[in-house]
């Protein structure tokens, strides 16, 4: 077999219509009788509700319903399902759907109102009179676990979530024994999802009663399915989720959020179809944030340079509730030690309750924060016995000849964590001879001239391919096409062409005859989720699976019907062929012949349909990694900060469609750059957010965005039959790592260290002024 | 607030053919393009002016249709994403580009962007990559980082010069 698509940078499948406007997202579905729904949201950080009057809301013009909690009555009583429990959660509060005596954020959900029209819907949710008793909101970070602290729920002992500790070796021995010991402390801001498409749920209660389907913008279908069919008591086979086109998730969306739960109860309170589409300021207040955190941490290394451990606390600020337990900590936790092979680590995170929006993945989960940690750490070594600050990386790495490389940390469910394969060093110097050697030649040029260039850089690795599993059925039909199902979702990434890439060069067809069908429960039975650079390793491994079982078939059935030897058969141009002669039958003409005749029996130990379904089911995971480098100049008079140049060396192992990754990689780069440098979700001290709308909230613009160099090494994975390894984030992990260290270098002659993200311009004008020259090694 | 919702009767031309709808005072051109010609390539992400997906073009001109009521919309011609191509399904050279150098993921912002690129590419086939950074830079892409929207556009420029 010939391959021809894999490895090929395929035009992607999912293009046509959505350059013709002709995509179907889930605000261009219209259900005839549909009523639109405007949700009534606490303005409170934290009050208890003392009462709701309605009544002026209902007898506005076009509405239906005004519902509160207490007009579901039972089917609402119950706080929201925790997808993820875990023994050591000590408070696992979840949000209701509708809340009954108390609010917990600013955005928190009191009432849906059903109206003909949203823009009724909106008027008469400004009509409903809630009567609130503010009480004080934990907002300070810092304070959180203090004793006295504001706390974020009336009714907890305090505002701990978790304390999850990980680590291996003698910390204790290492640190007082270790040539150098730094430490500082570093603070981590949140930032948003952005999705160009805001979240929306559609849903359409089945006439008969008792069953429902959902059309909703997000990365998890199959969860909407099964947590809402358990909460509502209803057999999962009578909720059917269809994700159709989704505008972009980057982790906010693979959440099941109390909006999907409060259209489903209301949409069969009312036996009516009804729509929510979210607008961007609710976007803001009600969409999931995610990586504000407070370390204070130590990095032990050696008189080389040499990083020997680490050891710290964090403070991770988990929001409101949990929707994610304690995913974001322990992703942080487990993504310790990063490329470096340390002799220790002793980590201790406390998740921690806030007044602010409920925290889970955003793009990279935590991985963006431990890499934040580790890359300044890093610099901190080189700083202070300067250094090179690419030796101190090179000489901590893992090297490629200690691969299977075992960390020494757990994974969340228990298992060992240990990287597959790759060249974390090479992987540094590609990306250097890429970007050329004369940096700090141009940068001293660039001093005499009072101009201050700055070069930082970024490494990281990245578990990807996540358990448990995703599953396809490939299935060939009588006209010769081949149609594939999947539960695995998408948001952009191109997954239809990836999956189609694979399934046509297996059954020797073309990419435009297999049409891919995903993320409707009603079209597969099972699937997990678009999360964790997962779909390409499990979803395309099943998709790999699938068709290799449906070409056996065909050279099977394909050499008993040309009477020729299995081992002679080729697939090609749609045809199974007897090599080398122009015996061949159509795949179609087997398809039809395997779909049956009324009357005719069945060959002889070959079962129905040219066909099969697989189930990849992913228990290793695979790492890739990478290093970046950006520069960057600095207005030191106005702080301003423009970057001049980014590469990337990126190691996903086998690449499906090179110009799919490098999409991603852009994509991912610039959103980590968004972290360092624009994207500020500010709140004030009472838990009111400050940042609602894009004039506020910055994010990047094509303006200000440099063109991203990309170098690809592929190191295959071996634990998987595609040697793949995840791509969806890995721009972003180590992106804005690279960008504050950049700044930091072109501000050294001012003694800056950069302790935070992101940084503004005026916060660098007052690191300037707060400078001095640069001091030797402590 | 009354919730008497003043209506009025406005003509247009949208991609081509001419429309006639009676249409509330207070709806904006994105909200009438969607929910009443039914025309949903045409999205909405912020609807306060700032992210550019709800570029339609009107009478020649890139403009945010959520900042722009229905009304206003009286006696002008309106290009929107679904206009874009020619009647018999030729793609429109911006289009191509996009498809052909992977200048859309999600492609929520895509229609905005086309309309805006469309727009300014037909007014200028010379713009370069400072210009067409600069044409977008109302335009919000969390996908892409631009940069490969960037070379659909120049691109596209260059087959719109040379088919001039």
């Amino acid at each position: 077999m010939g391959v021809r698509y894999f490895g090929a940078s395929v035009r992607r499948l999912e293009d046509p219509k959505l350059i013709t406007g002709r995509g179907t997202y889930v605000d261009d579905i219209a259900i005839p009788g549909m009523l639109h729904v405007a949700f009534v949201r606490s303005p409170h950080a934290h009050a208890r509700i003392v009462s709701i009057d309605a009544e002026a809301a209902r007898g506005m013009p076009g509405v239906h319903a005004v519902l509160t909690a207490e007009d579901l009555g039972e089917a609402a009583a119950k706080p929201m399902i925790l997808p993820v429990p875990a023994p050591i959660i000590k408070q696992a509060k979840t949000q209701y759907p509708l809340a009954r005596s108390s609010v917990h954020f600013v955005g928190d959900t009191i009432a849906v109102v059903a109206a003909e029209t949203r823009a009724q819907a909106e008027d008469a949710a400004a009509m409903v009179m809630v009567d609130f008793d503010p009480l004080p909101a934990s907002v300070d970070l810092d304070r959180a676990l203090q004793p006295g602290a504001p706390l974020a729920h009336e009714d907890s002992p305090d505002n701990l979530i978790a304390t999850l500790k990980g680590g291996f070796g003698d910390a204790a021995g290492i640190f007082a024994k270790a040539p150098h010991v730094f430490r500082e402390r570093l603070e981590l801001h949140r930032g948003g999802c952005h999705s160009m498409e805001c979240r929306g749920v559609v849903v359409r209660p089945d006439p008969m009663g008792g069953r429902f389907e959902m059309w909703s913008s997000t990365q998890v279908p199959y969860m909407v399915r099964r947590y809402l069919a358990e909460y509502l008591g209803l057999e999962e086979n009578g909720v059917r989720v269809v994700a159709p086109d989704v505008g972009g998730g980057f982790g906010p969306k693979a959440v099941v959020y109390a909006e999907e739960y409060a259209l489903a109860l209301a949409a069969l309170h009312l036996k009516q179809p009804l729509k929510w589409i979210e607008d961007r300021r609710e976007h803001f207040v009600a969409t999931t944030q995610q990586r504000d955190q407070i370390w204070e941490y130590e990095v032990a290394a050696d008189a080389d340079g040499r990083m020997l451990g680490f050891r710290g606390t964090g403070l991770h600020d988990n929001g409101a509730y949990i929707p994610y337990g304690i995913v974001l900590p322990a992703t942080g936790m487990a993504s310790f030690p990063g490329p470096y092979a340390l002799d220790c680590v002793d980590v201790t995170i406390h998740s921690i309750f806030t007044n602010m929006v409920p925290n889970t993945p955003v793009r990279g989960a935590a991985r963006p924060n431990t890499c934040f940690i580790l890359e300044r750490a890093a610099d901190l070594v080189a700083r202070n016995l300067n250094m090179d600050p690419a030796e101190v990386r090179r000489r901590s790495f893992v090297k490629t000849e200690q691969m299977p490389y075992t960390t020494g940390m757990k994974a969340r469910d228990g298992s060992a964590v240990a990287y597959d394969s790759g060249d974390y060093g090479r992987c540094l110097d590609m990306a250097f001879e890429h970007y050329g050697a004369d940096f700090r030649a141009r940068q001293a040029a660039a001093r005499a001239e009072g101009r201050y260039l700055g070069l930082g850089i970024g490494s990281y690795v990245e578990d990807t391919g996540l358990a448990p599993f995703e599953g396809a059925t490939v299935r060939v039909q009588p006209d010769g096409k081949i149609h594939l199902q999947t539960g695995a979702a998408a948001q952009g990434q191109g997954h239809k062409t990836v999956f189609a890439q694979i399934c046509a060069d297996l059954l020797g067809v073309r990419i435009e005859d297999v049409t891919v069908e995903a993320a409707d429960t009603a079209a597969f039975p099972l699937g997990i989720g678009t999360v964790a650079s997962r779909v390409a390793v499990v979803g395309g491994s099943s998709v790999h699976m699938a068709a290799s079982e449906v070409r056996t078939k065909a050279i099977k059935v394909g050499a008993q019907l040309l009477e020729a030897a299995e081992a002679d058969m080729e697939l090609e141009a749609g045809f199974v062929r007897v090599a080398g002669t122009d015996r061949k039958i159509a795949l179609g003409d087997i398809a039809l012949k395997l779909n049956g005749l009324f009357g005719t029996p069945m060959m002889k130990g070959i079962e129905p349909g040219l066909a099969a379904t697989s189930y990849y089911e992913a228990r290793e995971l695979t790492f890739a990694n990478g290093s970046n480098l950006c520069e960057v100049e600095v207005d030191i008079e106005t702080g301003a900060v423009k970057i001049l140049r980014y590469v990337v060396a990126h190691d996903c192992g086998r690449l499906i469609n090179p110009m799919l990754v490098d999409g991603q990689i852009r994509g991912g780069v610039v959103h980590g750059i968004g972290n360092a440098l624009f994207e500020r979700m500010i709140y004030d001290e009472s838990g009111q957010p400050l940042t609602t709308n894009y004039g506020e909230y910055l994010l990047p613009l094509a303006t200000e965005m440099p063109r991203i160099e990309i170098v690809h090494m592929e190191s295959p994975s071996p634990r998987n039959p595609l040697g793949v390894k995840g791509a969806g984030e890995g721009g972003t992990i180590p992106a804005t790592a690279a960008v504050i260290s950049a700044v930091e270098d072109a501000l050294s002659p001012f003694g800056v260290r950069i302790t935070k993200h992101p940084i503004s311009p005026q916060d660098i004008v007052e690191m300037i002024d707060a400078g001095r020259p640069a001091e030797a090694a402590e | 607030m009354d919730g008497i919702e003043e209506k009025r009767r406005i003509r247009l031309v949208v991609n081509g053919r001419t429309v006639e709808r009676e249409v509330s005072t207070r709806k904006h051109l994105g909200d009438f393009l969607r929910e009443d010609l039914r025309l949903t390539g045409t999205h909405l992400a912020c609807e306060h002016g700032v992210c550019g997906s709800c570029t339609v073009i009107a009478d020649g001109v890139p403009v945010r249709s959520c900042l722009m009521l229905a009304v206003q919309a009286e006696g002008m011609v309106i290009r929107t994403v679904e206009g874009l191509a020619e009647p018999d399904g030729t793609l429109h050279p911006i289009q191509e580009a996009f498809h052909e150098k992977h200048g859309l993921q999600c492609g929520f912002c895509t229609p905005g962007m086309l309309t805006t690129l469309a727009a300014v590419i037909e007014e200028n086939p010379s713009i370069d990559e400072a210009g067409i950074r600069d044409a977008i830079s109302g335009n919000i892409c969390r996908c892409t980082g631009y940069e490969t929207i960037v070379d659909a556009a120049l691109s596209a420029a260059a087959t719109m010069r040379q088919g001039a």
